[in-house]
Order: structure tokens, then sequence, then C-alpha cells
């Protein structure tokens, strides 16, 4: 069964455990500012977002890059960077149309959520359920349930 | 390892940023934050020096845990002699900032020295220069944050600053970073603004990357914090109510201190409690609690975010305060509330909101209004001098003096010198409820014994911080004991002050108290940290910052006199509630606890106590 990231805003209280433990799998570092998923502050309505690639099939990165070097791990579903062919041109930064894959000046290539090769990092990180990795097929599944309560509910 | 093993000093009277090592045996002495700050500041200090002086100096320090993934892993403090209460000062604070410091390769900052103009710090990696900030002075908190970032071109910097407060050296102005996190009392924010230092505004892109063990760090923070999560505190209490679940609980015990201390429960507590926050309003059927926020790092994530009702008088003309702000907490909620005798939770909002924008310190400001509000009552103060009319229980004078105090208009210049001074020079100092010129927190000591004990030795003055006995009083944390009886109180305090001391120098969140003992923080440090950290070490390491404290505070002239608490609350019993007759036990208690403490008869550790610690 294939695994999607599934993102609740709703549940995020914008601890930023999800940063360091992406950071510390992807870098062996604690370092928010190399995550691949970051979490947005909306401090006018009180809300933090977490946001990250959601691996479209059609991926625009992987479409674009001149090079390959963007490939598609036929298991996890996840489009990962090639650091050994990457050139660092960019093209796929530009055509990303949600800016979840970016450039790092540190090493010169570009860097995007892998879903940790199956087991994502910042999923297990998580303290309130905000960031789950569940059926890709049933991603709206919790939120069905949810409504699905409030239909059964009598006293309603 | 974990600590970054770098210092930055700032001179800015001389304007230079230098880089020095991290004195390595003293972060083995200290291990980091509070007590590695505290110790810098002793070495480098006079005791006597005034606080408001150049010769001050303020640091501002991160420890071993800051910017790791350990539970609650982001706090810093701000260390410096309190011009409040001229005894050492040292104030804690979660938000992002503190991980940004480390994350940009910092420990600890050092600012000495006074800026001839305002200027603030802009660190950037390996890079800090001061900068003109002549544009920022005059504005909020919240301005200055916004400013840098968009003067920068980044919204990822963190800052931390004073507002107008700080600037005008109101006596308990604090230092805010994120919006609506601080580093709340003892007036830390004053001596920014002596420096003339508007803010600090850091971007760090290095990271944490040195952990000692970093497989056994991950499994055993894992570990960790499944206990918050499990924990009916930490993984239910405090995330759904906040510290505001206190609120009704205090209240019943009848240690809730009303109306300026004269009252031990306050007939609507109900009203300014973390049940009113999240039910609809009547006016707009809106909850005032928008949802609960963490800091860096932390999974239990206490803190509250809330809506003003927009109809409400204090904000009707001023939209900008619509939005969602931090608040309100505890300590807050009582000291702007039940200690004047207030009952309207939008003002308490609007009243806390000012505090965060311009940085005051909300349990000070507060409890001085209340002693303004009874010198208005009993006619030592009346309207012409005030301003406005202030009885017990007036939002509406509330809501009016914290604009005035913020903006240092009118008496807000005589409140922002704090209840000590203030009721002093009308001639009624017994009406400052403090304890070296600091004002109480949320808990009456007749109600719940070992906080007297608590206020009256606390090495920064009257604070809850120091040693939460209500933990073990109330909550029956690790154990429960009689909140209404002295006897095992001052072995009590001294076991919470010292392990207290040691949870701060790690950089960790004492709030992760309610579910973890040294004996959890422990591994963590290990794990993290060079050196062979145990348990014993941990509780020695928590000592030797207590006891070197409170070396300072007798340097700077404090004696025994000063261990003690206002006559009202040792000569006033309760007058209702389950402490009715009670006054608090503090001279009964304090000969004992002086005497574990390995101090002598006025209260100085004895020579022998001092070797034994390595002082």
């Amino acid at each position: 069964m294939q695994k999607s990231l599934y993102i609740d805003p709703e549940k995020c209280t914008g601890c930023l455990q999800c940063e360091m433990a992406c950071s510390f799998e992807q870098t062996g570092v604690f370092n928010p500012s190399q995550s691949r998923i970051k979490v947005f502050s909306f401090e006018e309505e009180g809300r933090k977002v977490p946001y990250t690639c959601t691996q479209c099939d059609e991926a625009w990165c992987m479409q674009a890059c001149p090079v390959d070097s963007i490939k598609l791990d036929a298991t996890t579903g996840a489009k990962v960077v090639q650091d050994e062919t990457c050139v660092g041109c960019k093209v796929c930064t530009i055509s990303c149309p949600f800016g979840t894959i970016n450039y790092v000046v540190e090493t010169g290539k570009v860097a995007k959520c892998d879903l940790c090769g199956g087991d994502p990092a910042c999923a297990k990180a998580c303290p309130t359920d905000a960031i789950t990795f569940v059926d890709a097929n049933w991603t709206g599944l919790d939120k069905m349930r949810k409504w699905a309560a409030k239909a059964n509910d009598a006293s309603l | 390892m974990a600590w970054t093993r770098q210092i930055l000093r700032v001179n800015l009277t001389k304007g230079t940023c230098t880089s020095e090592p991290l004195n390595m045996e003293w972060a083995m002495d200290y291990l980091g934050s509070r007590g590695l700050a505290s110790k810098y500041l002793v070495e480098e200090i006079d005791p006597k020096v005034d606080p408001l002086s150049a010769d001050n100096k303020l640091i501002m320090a991160t420890g071993p845990m800051t910017g790791t993934i350990a539970s609650t892993g982001g706090r810093y403090t701000v260390v410096t002699k309190g011009p409040l209460t001229g005894a050492i000062a040292c104030s804690n604070s979660g938000g992002y900032f503190g991980a940004e410091m480390k994350f940009a390769g910092w420990g600890m900052i050092i600012f000495e020295g006074q800026s001839p103009k305002p200027v603030y710090l802009m660190v950037e990696n390996d890079k800090a220069e001061l900068r003109d900030a002549s544009h920022l002075w005059g504005t909020s908190t919240w301005h200055t944050e916004e400013q840098i970032k968009k003067e920068n071109h980044d919204p990822q910097i963190r800052i931390s600053s004073i507002g107008k407060a700080g600037e005008n050296q109101v006596l308990f102005s604090c230092v805010v970073n994120d919006l609506h996190r601080a580093a709340g009392r003892s007036g830390v924010g004053a001596v920014m603004g002596s420096k003339n230092l508007k803010a600090v505004a850091i971007r760090g892109t290095k990271g944490v990357g040195n952990v000692e063990n970093p497989a056994e760090f991950q499994k055993v923070t894992a570990e960790k914090k499944q206990i918050l999560a499990e924990n009916a505190v930490t993984g239910e209490g405090l995330p759904t109510y906040g510290t505001q679940v206190l609120m009704n609980v205090i209240n019943e015990m009848g240690a809730l201190p009303t109306r300026n201390h004269k009252d031990v429960a306050f007939e609507s507590a109900n009203d300014i409690s973390a049940e009113a926050m999240a039910k609809p309003r009547d006016s707009d059927g809106k909850a005032h609690l928008v949802t609960n926020q963490a800091c860096f790092g932390c999974t239990i994530a206490c803190g509250r975010i809330s809506k003003i009702d927009k109809d409400h008088f204090s904000v009707v003309q001023k939209p900008q305060y619509h939005g969602a702000s931090g608040g309100l907490e505890y300590e807050a909620a009582w000291a702007l509330g039940a200690a004047n005798g207030v009952k309207d939770l939008e003002a308490l909002q609007y009243a806390n909101l000012i505090c965060n924008e311009q940085g005051m310190d909300p349990i000070s400001f507060g409890a001085t209004i209340g002693a303004v509000m009874e010198m208005y009552e009993n006619g030592t103060l009346d309207e012409k001098k005030i301003g406005v009319k202030a009885p017990f229980g007036s939002a509406e004078a509330l809501c009016e003096l914290v604009d005035m105090t913020a903006n240092g208009e009118g008496f807000g210049v005589e409140i922002g010198l704090g209840s000590k001074r203030l009721c002093a020079k009308y001639g009624q100092p017994e009406l400052s409820m403090s304890v070296k010129g600091q004002e109480f927190p949320a808990y009456d000591s007749r109600g719940i014994q070992g906080m007297g004990l608590t206020y009256a030795t606390s090495n920064r003055g009257a604070c809850h911080l120091r040693s939460y006995t209500v933990a073990s009083e109330v909550l029956g944390i690790p154990v429960k004991t009689d909140p209404l009886t002295t006897e095992g109180k001052p072995g009590l305090v001294m076991a919470f002050q010292d392990a207290t001391a040691a949870f701060d120098a790690s950089g960790l969140c004492i709030f992760t108290s309610f579910a973890w003992g040294l004996g959890d923080i422990q591994p963590q440090i290990d794990a993290a940290c060079e050196g062979d950290w145990s348990e014993a070490k941990l509780q020695e390491v928590g000592e030797r910052i207590w006891n070197m404290e409170k070396l300072f505070n007798l340097k700077a002239g404090f004696t025994k006199e000063d261990d003690q608490l206002p006559k009202r609350l040792t000569t006033e019993p309760a007058k209702e509630g389950p402490a009715k007759g009670l006054v608090a036990g503090v001279p009964e208690m304090l000969p004992e606890y002086y005497e574990i403490r390995g101090w002598d008869k006025e209260g100085v550790p004895t020579a022998e106590k001092l070797k034994s610690l390595g002082l």
C-alpha cells in the first residue's frame, strides 16, 4: 500500500518538531533552515500551517529537470533528487507551482521531501498528529469519519 | 557536546562585537543558561553596581538542550542585575529566539557598556554588527519585529526586543521575543533600555550538529516525550486549558490573592478562568480563546492565543488589536484580574496585550495596580492624582492605566516604579505586596504555606518559578503535601529550588517538571553533552547555582531582613476558605530553611558549604 503525508493545520501548534526531525534525518544536524517541511505562522489569525511537497504524479520538477536528476521511487511514490547528477540549475524550483523544492547554497544542489524512503521523520515527530502518513487512496478517511459521526448523531 | 563553545561579546560603548571561546570548566560546573550566564555575571560585575548604569551587563544565554529536538528545548535566559529588586535577575523565555541563537552558533551573548544612541544587534551566523535603531526607538516590540524583518528582506529572522516601557526604564519592563513570549520579570527590559539597545535580531542557519551521542539522544528524547504526552498535566490539562486551568482550583483552595491580598478568594474567579475563555461570549458568540500554541520544540503547547471582543470598550476604536494575540496565561489573568478585583475578561486581555506590545511584566504591573487601587480606596490617592477613578474592580481604570504606564504618561510614570517605591512614596510601604521589591505572583502564602517560603527566599524577589511547591501542595507532584502546614516545607522548598535551577540551566522548560524529574532530564543531558552527567551532579549544579546567586545578593547588600514577607501576610489571617484564620508561617520556617541549606542564622552560606560546592 502506498502512503501519503497528510497535513491537518488545525492540529498544528507550531512546535517545529517536524522541522527538527526532518533536518536531522536529512543532514544529521538539528537545523530548521535545512528542513524540507516548513511551518508557516499566520499571526493575525493565530494559525500555524505545515507545508511540504505533495509528490505530484505529473511532477513539474521532474518534468523540468534537464539532466533527469529527479526520479520516481516506485515504492513510495516520492520524487527523489539524485544528488550525484543534480547540477544545481534551479529550473525545478521555478517550475514547481508550490515552492516545495528549493536550492541549497551549502550543497549546490536542490532539496525536497523524499518521504525519508517510506518512513517520514516529520510524521513520527509530530506530537499532535497534524502530520500523518496514511493510505494514499484514503487521505480523506479521518475527515469522512468525523462527518459520518455527525450524521449519525441523533441529537443534531 | 551540545554547547556551541562560542560567546559573542558586544561592547555597546565602543560598538564592537567579538567572539570568544566558552569557558568549558564553568560549563561543567554550571551547565548553561541560567547557571552559566549567572557565573559570567558574578565574575564580571560588581554586585553593588547601579543596575541601570553602563557598568551593569546583560547576558542572553541558551542551555545545552536549547535548539535540540528534546521537548521544550527552546528556552533562553536573560541574566543581569535587576533594577526592580537590586538582586540578581534571571528571566527565562520560550518562543523561537533562543533556538535561533544556537543555530547561529552562539551559546551566549554578553552586552556591556552603553551605546551613545539607539542600536540593535544583527546577527547572521558568524557575522554580528550593531545597527542604528533610531527609527525603531519609540515603537513597540511588535512594530520592531515587523520592521527588522522587512528592512532585512528576511521573514525568518527571530527577534527579541524592548518596547516603550523598556526604553522609559519602567522598572518592571521585560524583553519580548516572537511577539508573545517574554523574559518577563525583575525589569530586565529596563536594563536593555538603559543601554540604548532596542533589539537583538538573529538568523541562524548552522543548526545544532554536535550532540555527543546522536542515536541515544534521539531514542531517549522520544521516550521522554511519550511521558509528557501520557501525563495528565502536560498531556491534557496544559494543552487544553493552559496554565489558566489553575484559576478555579486555586480560588477554591482560598489561595487566590484578591484586591491586593486583602482577600484570599475572588467571587468572580470563574469569569476570568480557562473555562470562561473557552465559552462563547454573549456579545458576539465567539470564544475568547482561538487556539493553543507551542514554543520551539515543545510537545506540551500550553500557550494561549486569543481574540478580544471587537466591540469591547478597550479596542472598539483600535482595530489594530482585533487580531489574535498571546494570553491569557494564569499569572497574568490573576495579576490583572483578581489582584485588582477586575472580572472583565476582555479588559484583562487588553491589558495583557499592551504588556506584550510595549514590553511590561503583567504580574508586577497588575499587582502594582492592586496597590494603587487600595490607596485610592483608602483616600491616599484620588482621581486628580491618578487621572482616573480607580476603585477595586474598575476595568476602565485598568485599561487606562496600562496605556499610561506603557507610554510613560501622567501617573503611569509613577506606576512604572513598581509597588514598593510607589507605596513608599505615598507613605504606605506596607501596602506593597512584594519581596525584595518584586511583586507576588498568583498564590497566597496563607493558603499554600510553601509558597510563602518560596517568595521570601527567592533570589530574584517574589516569584513562583524558583520553587513551585504548588506542584506538591496542590497537585501532589511528586508527592502530596498539606498546603496548610509549614511542616517539612523548608526541605521541600530547597529541593524544588535546586532542581529548578538545574532544569533552567539545561535550556528546557520548567513546565516539563510536572511529568519529569531530574531523573528524566539526566539521560537527555547525558546523551547530548560531553562529560558524565549523573542525577547527583545535576542536583549539585542546582545547589551551586542557588548559592552563587545568594552570594551575589549578599554582596549587593541584602540581609536576612529582606527574606521576609509583607506584614499583611504574616499578621492578617485569611478571612475565608480552607486557610481561614491562618497567616503565612515564614518566620517559623526560615531558621530551619537556613539550617538545611548549610547557611548560618543570618542566612549566609557557611565556609564549609561553599567549599563543598566549589564556590
